[in-house]
């Protein structure tokens, strides 16, 4: 593996990454904006003698993740937002059965097949899910190509020392654009799985992995201890980027590649005399709301953008539903395909900073 | 001269062994077991040659061992 | 002397619970497995796979590693296995509805591809587990939960041969439809269950065994008429025999 910067584009990036974490197995179906992906390891991954395979559908490539999974390799598959939908009773099972694995998601526009634009609309498909019961899809969201990498190494990295599934959530901006990122060396120690993994039960007693609990406390129990789990994660594996939020009046929340025009938006309003920070949350779930809420604390008012209809706005919302001081939160976005403009966004910021001089606050701007 | 290992707490008294039984062994119990049934008895010891059909056809696994 | 002639095999753990009904030829069909298992000398080498209805408890009885399946997708979490473990000897226990209904796609495919792994299918014409629906096997004129007046082609079709499908699948190298009603059929059972799990390890491809079994509770039937129903009406429609034989050729 070349360790200098080329020019990479983000899918590939992430295939990349994949190989160099060690992932051992991969299952996918195609589908636009990701499918580059599963074509660079389909021809990788036997190369390395690991295991590729195109799955019938996104159905069964999610089932053949958690029959790897149990096994304790690292296993990944990708895929985008009508055909994650498809994947969310076996999410469920694997949440269930703590079983590590990596779930690709690079998002394209919505609901039912929508189109291949960019777009934001699956944070909730994402942090919120469909399937059945209560668990939770760690998630990480990354805004560049170079976070593409860092950060599917982060995923397999968290789902193997917490046995979890991970997501990375990107979108098809990311996906397909192409800059400068280095694929440098999995960064993290490699986690034993041999305690609990499935290999055949020799000199010891057969293992059973499985979500099933007859016994109501038992269910109750393991519900509980995987809910411990998610507060270690958010414990100790938050990411985030703040930008100049200290002393700022307003500041924008927004994650994945919509945070990078925010971030250009607010260096043009501070070269104004705007007093604007960032607050990039780069894991979505679980949400950092106590950072959230520190933030909220310390200035007049917040703007979420994103490229939905506010979905990250809820979770903000509700992170400083508790405060004593009220502020508003303001919200700039739109369903899916043209992406702001940093000029665009700077109105908006201009716009809601008026607002916030004559305290008068209006609604979501779509 | 056989002899059959019965677990009579794991027998469901589906009775396919008594069915099966070649020399007429088993029978039915007229105690119940801790599962609530009726389980088979081996009647007739006397008459067990060990072929092993009713451990073979138990789909409760309550014949554990057959002997001959 | 004595000697010991049957035993528990060791594939079935000592502290085993059979959680199915009276006379319920899936116990058979599991104990089969096991002392497979054992003759083949594979119990510390193999991975299951429990799917969801009767079969799910698989763990109670079988004294080997096992990983649970959603509704189906059986086949599919056994080709990630047997991908990420290639060493490993895996096998799925499913019933009909889940094996040819829910997980007909999962089924096919893994088998297309030649998924090196042994697929038991134990078809008893009904959804046991929720109470005996009408399933994909269902005969015709088969009195169910779903078909009060017995199945009629007209609203349900005709009962799924998954045999005669998967015969023609080409990634398949033993394909054989078995019963379980007579002491000689359980012997020639067990000999298929074997072929099944030869084909795996000689890498010929998939084995697959439909057992025709009995659900005495929802068939509402003693397990001794439950076994001439086997015998009769449910032979006719699906006929035993071996489908496919790569193994012995």
């Amino acid at each position: 593996m070349k360790r200098e910067k080329e020019l990479l584009k983000g899918n590939y990036a992430i295939a990349q990454a994949a190989v160099e974490a060690g992932c051992q197995s991969y299952f996918g179906y195609p589908i636009t904006p990701q499918s580059e992906i599963g074509e660079y390891l389909s021809s990788k991954m036997p190369e390395l003698g690991r295991a590729f395979v195109a799955a019938e559908s996104e159905v069964a490539a999610i089932n053949m993740l958690l029959g790897a999974g149990s096994t304790g390799v690292k296993a990944m598959t990708s895929s985008s937002s009508c055909a994650v939908a498809l994947m969310q009773e076996g999410l469920s099972f694997i949440a269930g059965d703590e079983i590590p694995c990596v779930l690709v998601s690079v998002m394209r526009a919505g609901p039912g097949l929508g189109y291949i634009y960019a777009s934001q609309g699956d944070y909730y498909q994402a942090t919120k899910g469909g399937g059945n019961g209560d668990y939770k899809i760690v998630t990480f969201a990354p805004a560049s190509v170079q976070e593409c990498v860092d950060l599917t190494y982060k995923c397999f990295y968290v789902s193997q020392k917490y046995r979890t599934p991970v997501c990375l959530l990107a979108d098809g901006m990311l996906g397909q654009m192409m800059e400068p990122a280095v694929v440098g060396e999995y960064p993290y120690e490699e986690i034993d799985q041999s305690s609990w993994a499935l290999d055949g039960a020799k000199d010891r007693e057969p293992r059973h992995i499985a979500s099933i609990e007859r016994e109501e406390e038992t269910l109750r129990k393991r519900v509980v201890k995987i809910f411990e789990k998610y507060k270690q994660i958010l414990e100790n594996e938050n990411l985030f980027e703040k930008y100049e939020t200290e002393g700022a009046k307003l500041v924008i929340t927004a994650f994945g590649s919509v945070a990078r025009i925010a971030k250009a938006a607010v260096k043009m309003a501070r070269k104004n005399g705007l007093k604007v920070g960032l607050f990039r949350p780069i894991m979505l779930n679980p949400f950092p709301e106590k950072l959230v809420a520190e933030i909220a604390q310390k200035v007049d008012g917040i703007l979420d953008i994103e490229l939905n209809c506010g979905q990250m706005l809820q979770d903000i919302k509700a992170s400083i539903a508790g405060l004593a001081k009220s502020i508003p939160v303001e919200f700039y976005g739109r369903p899916a395909g043209v992406m702001m403009t940093v000029e665009e966004i700077y109105k908006q910021i201009e716009a809601i900073y008026k607002k916030m001089d004559e305290k008068k606050y209006g609604t979501a701007c779509i | 001269m056989g002899r059959i290992v019965l677990n009579r707490d794991k027998c469901k008294a589906c009775y396919l062994c008594i069915d099966a039984c070649p020399n007429k062994v088993l029978g039915a119990d007229e105690n119940v077991n801790a599962l609530g049934y009726y389980p088979m008895a081996v009647n007739h010891p006397e008459k067990c040659v060990g072929c092993a059909i009713c451990a073979r056809v138990c789909p409760d696994i309550a014949i554990e061992k057959v002997y001959r | 002397m004595e000697q010991l002639v049957y035993k528990k095999p060791d594939s079935i753990r000592d502290d085993f619970k059979i959680s199915f009904c009276p006379g319920c030829d899936h116990g058979l069909a599991v104990k089969l497995v096991a002392e497979v298992l054992d003759e083949l000398g594979v119990r510390e080498k193999t991975i299951g796979i429990a799917s969801v209805g009767c079969s799910v408890f698989s763990y109670d009885f079988f004294n080997v590693d096992i990983v649970e399946s959603p509704h189906g997708r059986s086949l599919a979490v056994a080709t990630g296995v047997k991908r990420s473990k290639p060493d490993k000897v895996v096998f799925t226990y499913q019933g009909d509805g889940d094996l040819a209904s829910i997980g007909l796609g999962e089924t096919i495919h893994a088998m297309t591809r030649g998924e090196k792994v042994t697929a038991i299918c134990i078809n008893n014409t009904t959804y046991g587990m929720t109470g005996g629906q009408a399933g994909p096997t269902t005969l015709i004129g088969q009195v169910t939960t779903t078909t009060t007046q017995g199945r009629k082609v007209e609203i349900s079709g005709y009962p799924l041969k998954v045999c005669e499908i998967l015969k023609e699948v080409d990634g398949t190298a033993f394909v054989a439809r078995v019963t379980l009603d007579n002491p000689a059929a359980i012997i020639n059972a067990k000999k298929c269950i074997k072929k099944a799990f030869e084909a795996q390890l000689k890498g010929l491809g998939t084995g697959f065994v439909e057992i025709l079994a009995t659900c005495p509770t929802n068939w509402k039937m003693t397990p001794q008429e439950a076994h001439a129903r086997v015998r009769g009406e449910m032979s006719e429609v699906f006929k035993p025999g071996i489908y496919k034989d790569k193994v012995s050729e």
